[in-house]
């Protein structure tokens, strides 16, 4: 079993947790995600590890409620336990001195974002951060994005708070005024890393994303987490889940991560019913 | 169940070969539940009459973990079952497991002398009894742990590899850590075989005999990347590391369409079924599309499994589509048989060219190409050819891949100085488990690629001789 040590609400309906895993927190690198099961009938749900404390043995990780298991899991308090903590997987961030590195974040991608610009800027790089939400309630970690930054950009989709507009709008403001960008990184929605790719893709600027597709064991076994980079069939869980932006065919992952709405419905309304009140999550 | 006393042996070759009582079919296509009932003690004591004890078995020389077969038969005519499973498990640890998907037919069955005039005596189903009736009489002998060596080690994989290392090495001493990846030890046995052939909570009660014979067990550990192969030799105090990780790869056929919605590997298909028990959603949260029309790609036991399980998942119409003839088919006969019985619709000779699918990503069509049978190719089997215009679409809503499991490369790709061959099978002596990197044994599927439970047990048995023998003498 793995003790829930602190859990709290961030932001509407975007949790943080720190958990007890020692051997994930010994092990994991920036980039890295881990799975975990609440209960016997649980899912096995991927979050990103977005901090970890080799020493007291935590890890700590931010999510958003979009439906049942993630809704579940947000309401587990401190000394509550989950039932299976696997980690950390996937592969870690390389990490270089590139020269400029602009690092974009939506929504609940600043929380996976955090730890890798974080390693970026100790790489000696120039970090510019470029943080948006649809509104002021869904911003997260601006504190933290701007203790590490050079720079730091916040826009909002419909102007309450900051800059009024998409991150790809900051973005393309700033190859516009022909910032030197080495490297863009860019998580969040699906449809926002496709933007983004394609915001850098006629100046050449290389775009890693970090994608998330539907996933089963995470190591490789399945094969429910496919996408296409280049044209190859990669799997997610192993051989990433960073890519370069411009190779991914974003249409079929957005495709595939629909399979189960149906289900999920199902799903979230039992558990609604059964809690009689409502969680009304949003993706 | 209690143990009986049997009547007086009647005369050999008297008796005919005891039928296993099952669920029809047309009930069973609705449930989850086991298809065979298993042999009541009556039929079990009159099954194991058949058996005229051969001075020579042949039955033996048949089975992988050569278990004493005629002895333990012999005790289940008498009617002492519980000393009977004691028998079996002086050489096989998971008799559950092997008397419900050992290929019986293949193996111990098929030189028994009896099958010469008539049929074999059914060694699979006595074996399966004898554990059935052990475990639910709670009569389970656990046998003491060997005095303590002071040696470590790491076994990689619960699978039935990996438990059978565990088991034997704890009986000679060892201290004993299984490390699975996933959230339940078991491999194949928990995720892949379904539920309907191998009932999960008795593959649970097989783990935990290990268990209790003194193995550790942690779970959620993936080796290679929570801990990797050289940490837990330099780090963790581990004096060996055998690495049962099983074919955990899936292939696909790399046609157009394969990556559209609904197309699964057979993998995730089973795997969402069995561990996560999609079958119960929504009381279990892993959901499993539920649909009318369902094709499976291959011919193999877990094409049938795959079949069968989405039959049950309520699909009306489940195409099986194999390029070969029924002959060749890799299936156990007895699957096969079950499968039709339960209304598979067999497209034998038919090969998918490419899957299509609607606006939403939705997979809704597979193309096929009919095939014809001709000179035999590597594998000895006759090599399927396309016949010329032949081409035409089957209406689907699920597509599930059986076509088979690579090595997974997880263990390999971190651990240096452990070689493997083309295809990223471990290379390992066949005897011993003994691999290119010292200290380091591995056998079951990791090495020979996708075989069966005894063959696994079998490798898991010869690498735990070799282990003790290394720990004991430091001779690598
Ligand atoms: C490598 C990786 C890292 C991730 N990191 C984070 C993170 O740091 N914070 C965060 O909030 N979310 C993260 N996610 C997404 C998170 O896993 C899903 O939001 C969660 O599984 C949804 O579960 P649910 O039952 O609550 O929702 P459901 O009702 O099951 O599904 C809602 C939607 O979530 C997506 N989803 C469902 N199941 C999965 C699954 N097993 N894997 C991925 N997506 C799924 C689908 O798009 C689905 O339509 C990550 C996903 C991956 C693959
Ligand atoms: C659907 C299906 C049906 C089958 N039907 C039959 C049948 O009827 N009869 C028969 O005899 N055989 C059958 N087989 C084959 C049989 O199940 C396998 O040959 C056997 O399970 C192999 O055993 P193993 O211990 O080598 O590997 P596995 O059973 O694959 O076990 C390997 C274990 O290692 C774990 N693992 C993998 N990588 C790591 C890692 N890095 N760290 C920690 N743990 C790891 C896995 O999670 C798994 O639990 C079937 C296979 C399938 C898929
Ligand atoms: S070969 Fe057949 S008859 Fe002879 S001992 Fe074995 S099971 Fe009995
Ligand atoms: S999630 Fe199963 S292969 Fe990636």
């Amino acid at each position: 079993m793995f003790p829930i040590v602190e859990s709290r609400e961030i932001a509407k309906n975007v949790f943080f947790q720190k958990i007890q895993a020692p051997r994930v927190a010994k092990k994991r690198k920036a980039g890295q995600f881990l799975v975990l099961r609440k209960g016997e009938q649980g899912e096995r749900i991927p979050l990103t590890i977005v901090n970890s404390d080799p020493v007291e043995g935590t890890v700590t990780i931010i999510f958003q409620v979009v439906g049942k298991s993630t809704a579940e899991l947000s309401q587990m308090k401190a000394g509550e336990a989950l039932q299976d903590v696997v980690g950390p997987l996937g592969l870690a961030t390389h990490v270089e001195n590139f020269g400029t590195v602009v690092c974009v974040c939506g929504g609940i991608g600043t929380a996976p974002l955090l730890p890798i610009a974080t390693s970026i800027k100790n790489a000696g790089n120039k970090l510019v951060s470029i943080v948006g939400a649809r509104n002021k309630d869904l911003i997260i970690l601006e504190d933290e994005m701007k203790a590490i930054s050079d720079e730091l950009i916040v826009t909002t989709d419909d102007g309450s708070y900051a800059k009024k507009g998409f991150v790809t709008t900051a973005l393309q403001e700033m190859i516009d005024a022909k910032t030197k960008i080495d490297l863009v990184i860019a998580i969040g929605p699906v449809p926002m890393m496709r933007a983004v790719s394609e915001v850098t893709r006629p100046h050449n600027i290389k775009t890693m994303v970090s994608l998330n597709p539907i996933m089963v064991d995470a190591t490789g076994m399945c094969g429910a987490c496919r996408v296409t980079v280049g044209g190859e069939t990669k799997f997610v869980c192993v051989d990433g889940p960073e890519f370069d932006g411009h190779l991914v065919d974003f249409k079929e992952l957005t495709m595939r991560n629909r399979a189960y709405l149906r289900e999920e419905k199902v799903a979230m309304e039992k558990f609604e019913h059964k809690d009689g009140k409502c969680m009304g999550g949003s993706n | 169940m209690a143990e009986i006393t049997p009547k007086p042996r009647p005369k050999p070759f008297s008796i005919p070969r005891q039928p296993m009582p099952e669920q029809p079919a047309s009930v069973r296509v609705k449930n989850f539940n086991e298809v065979p009932y298993g042999f009541t003690a009556d039929l079990a004591v009159l099954e194991a009459q058949r058996c005229i004890q051969c001075k020579n078995p042949a039955c033996v020389k048949g089975c992988p973990v050569s278990v004493k077969i005629p002895e333990f038969i012999d005790l289940v005519a008498k009617g002492k079952f519980a000393e009977a499973a004691r028998k079996i498990k002086e050489t096989n640890a998971l008799p559950a497991v092997c008397g419900r998907v050992c290929p019986q037919e293949e193996q111990c069955e098929a030189p028994c002398v009896l099958g010469k005039k008539g049929d074999p005596v059914a060694i699979g189903r006595l074996e399966r009894f004898v554990a059935d009736f052990e475990r639910v009489t709670g009569n389970v002998e656990i046998p003491k742990p060997g005095a303590s060596t002071g040696k470590k080690v790491a076994i990689v994989g619960g699978g039935p590899a990996g438990l059978t290392v565990a088991g034997d090495l704890v009986a000679f001493g060892h201290d004993v850590t299984i490390f699975e990846a996933l959230h339940k030890a078991g491999g194949v046995l928990m995720y892949g075989i379904p539920e309907f052939r191998l009932p999960k909570d008795i593959v649970q009660a097989e783990v935990e005999y290990i268990q209790k014979c003194g193995a550790k067990l942690e779970c959620d550990v993936v080796i290679g990347k929570t801990i990797t192969i050289d940490e837990l030799l330099e780090e963790e105090g581990f004096d060996a590391v055998f690495v049962g990780t099983g074919a955990g790869l899936p292939y696909f056929m790399n046609i157009p369409g394969e990556n559209l919605i609904g197309v699964y590997s057979a993998n995730e298909y089973l795997t969402r079924a069995n561990l996560m028990k999609a079958y119960d959603f929504p009381t279990s949260d892993t959901p499993l599309s539920k649909v009318k029309n369902v094709a499976v790609v291959g011919g193999g036991n877990v094409a049938m499994d795959s079949a069968r399980t989405a039959k049950r998942m309520g699909a009306e119409n489940v195409y099986l589509i194999y390029r070969r003839s029924k002959k060749e088919m890799p299936a156990r006969i007895e699957e096969i048989h079950h499968a039709e019985e339960e209304g598979i619709d067999f497209r034998l000779l038919n090969n998918p060219l490419q899957f299509i699918g609607n606006e939403d990503g939705w997979v809704t069509e597979v193309e096929c190409q009919v095939m014809e049978l001709g000179e035999p190719d590597a594998s000895g089997r006759r090599r399927p050819v396309p016949v010329k215009d032949s081409e035409y679409k089957l209406p689907v809503d699920v597509v599930i891949m059986s076509i088979g499991n690579g090595a997974n490369p997880l263990v390999p790709a971190t651990t240096p100085g452990l070689d493997t061959n083309k295809w990223g099978n471990i290379l390992a002596d066949q005897e011993t488990g003994k691999t290119s990197k010292k200290g380091v044994f591995a056998g079951g599927d990791i090495v020979i690629g996708a075989a069966t439970v005894i063959l696994a047990m079998g490798a898991g048995r010869k690498a735990a001789a070799a282990i003790h023998d290394y720990l004991m003498t430091g001779n690598w």
